[in-house]
């Protein structure tokens, strides 16, 4: 016999979309563990100190790394210069633009919107559009058909994966959108999360991005070098591998469709060096479950709380060793996903929606097995 | 004809807080401002149905736990995104040691 399966839809503005809003999947009551009041208060609290000193140390070597890379232009020196500058604009941007983005990591509100849009602008994502995505990403959390920040859909496109590894395919759609948002443009699924007041915030911002590569690209043709964009622009692909490697550990290979952040998130214990570009965003259960947390207080909610959590991968390469083979085993079967253990004391997940009904649809008696 | 509800005990709210007070099938928020003074609004998210009082209360606004979006409580003004709403006030009267609601 054989079985036949209906593709997965992930568009937000489909069937799918519908099918979880019917299911109870979206905007939906999420599994929290019990923090005391007065404790979880702790957590809350604002502060600028730790931005403020993480903010000049990151700009600091951002500018250090790319004078170094501007004096040796023209030797090998400046590639380890331009190696610790890439990662500096290419992926430590993708933490401050995310940090920044939910006005966490600093008290005072126009330090997170200036750093957000310079983040922005180096990550290529609109500060608008994934503004509002982003909100949706934690309202829906891997909910198909809801979330528009699903990394890793099934079956996953493992040559799509390797390739953003050098931010090769994320880079050319973010420039598609950014002449679209430029031309006063938005897609349905964009339509249907931002309001009609912040869209024109959205276009004039693409406008500007587009002057300065613009202005970037002439300076390069000018110079007959290829300087300009190694500093402004091209960071954004050879520096983006450390957040490709991080950020595909958040949700790869975890389940879809349940409302327990326990069963779709990761937490990963990393170096000092990669928690600072990566802003401890490694503890990504404890960020879902309490996104109001700022980042400098994450270590200390997830000693917190780790008696109700999945223990976290030990490392990265811990996690990859658990993430990659479940890649592998969804292209054969798609429902599959990685279910780990919670410890003795943490209450039992949180299963009243069930995974994969959602989208599994069986034509025959057979099941294909993992 | 507004009619006045019994909330809570002055001592409920500590400073630069907040309490869910749910009362007929509606939740309410009553915050308590670091000067003591007291307030009361919806307590949903006008953005989405989150808790608010299990948000952070940092002087004269209150953070929405889930998306970080945040409103001036004395008012009901949304100051920051994603709601673009504002909340519904409610008059606060302070009786002795007890906080009532002024409902519609």
């Amino acid at each position: 016999m054989r079985a036949s399966y209906r593709k997965r839809d992930y568009s937000i503005v489909g069937p799918a979309s519908e099918q979880a809003i019917a299911k109870g999947l979206a905007a939906a009551e999420w599994y929290h563990t019990e923090v005391p009041r007065k404790q979880m208060k702790e957590f809350m609290q604002r502060s600028d100190g730790p931005a403020i000193r993480d903010t000049l140390i990151w700009l600091s070597l951002l500018a250090a790394s790319g004078a170094g890379g501007i004096y040796f232009w023209g030797t090998w020196w400046c590639v380890p210069c331009f190696l610790i500058y890439g990662v500096l604009y290419g992926s430590a941007s993708d933490a401050r633009w995310h940090e920044c983005g939910h006005g966490t990591a600093f008290r005072t509100q126009w330090m997170n919107n200036v750093v957000y849009q310079i983040a922005c602008f180096m990550i290529m994502r609109n500060p608008v559009a994934w503004r509002w995505s982003h909100a949706r990403h934690h309202t829906d959390t891997i909910i198909v058909g809801r979330d528009l920040e699903i990394a890793t859909m099934r079956p996953p496109d493992l040559v799509r994966v390797v390739l953003n590894f050098v931010g090769i395919v994320d880079v050319w759609f973010a420039m598609i959108d950014m002449v679209r948002y430029s031309a006063g443009r938005l897609s349905p699924a964009e339509e249907s999360i931002i309001p009609e007041p912040e869209r024109s915030k959205a276009f004039l911002g693409a406008r500007v991005w587009i002057i300065i590569y613009v202005a970037t690209v002439a300076a390069a043709l000018a110079m007959h070098s290829l300087l300009p964009l190694m500093l402004i622009g091209l960071p954004r692909l050879y520096g983006a591998w450390h957040m490709v490697m991080l950020g595909l550990l958040q949700h790869g290979g975890l389940a879809e469709d349940v409302i327990d952040h326990r069963l779709n998130t990761r937490s990963v214990l990393i170096n000092p060096v990669s928690r600072f570009i990566y802003l401890n965003m490694n503890y990504h259960v404890e960020h879902h479950m309490f996104p109001m947390v700022p980042y400098h207080a994450l270590s200390r909610l997830h000693e917190a709380i780790k008696h109700d959590l999945p223990p976290p991968s030990p490392s990265i390469l811990a996690g990859y060793r658990e993430m990659i083979p479940a890649f592998l085993r969804q292209l054969r079967y798609e429902d599959y996903y990685i279910r780990r253990d919670l410890p003795p004391s943490a209450k039992p997940y949180r299963e009243d929606l069930a995974v994969g009904e959602l989208v599994l649809q069986i034509a025959s008696s057979d099941v294909p097995g993992p | 004809m507004p009619r006045l509800v019994d909330a809570c005990s002055i001592e409920d709210v500590e400073p630069e807080d907040v309490i869910r007070f749910d009362h007929e099938s509606h939740v309410y928020a009553i915050y308590r401002s670091p000067s003591g003074r007291f307030f009361a609004t919806d307590g949903i998210c006008t953005h989405e149905h989150a808790i608010l009082a299990d948000g952070l209360v940092m002087n004269d606004v209150i953070e929405c736990p889930k998306h970080n979006g945040r409103f001036k409580y004395e008012t009901g003004e949304a100051v920051r995104i994603p709601p673009c709403v504002a909340l519904r006030t409610y008059p606060v009267r302070v009786v002795g040691d007890r906080v009532y609601l002024e409902l519609p």
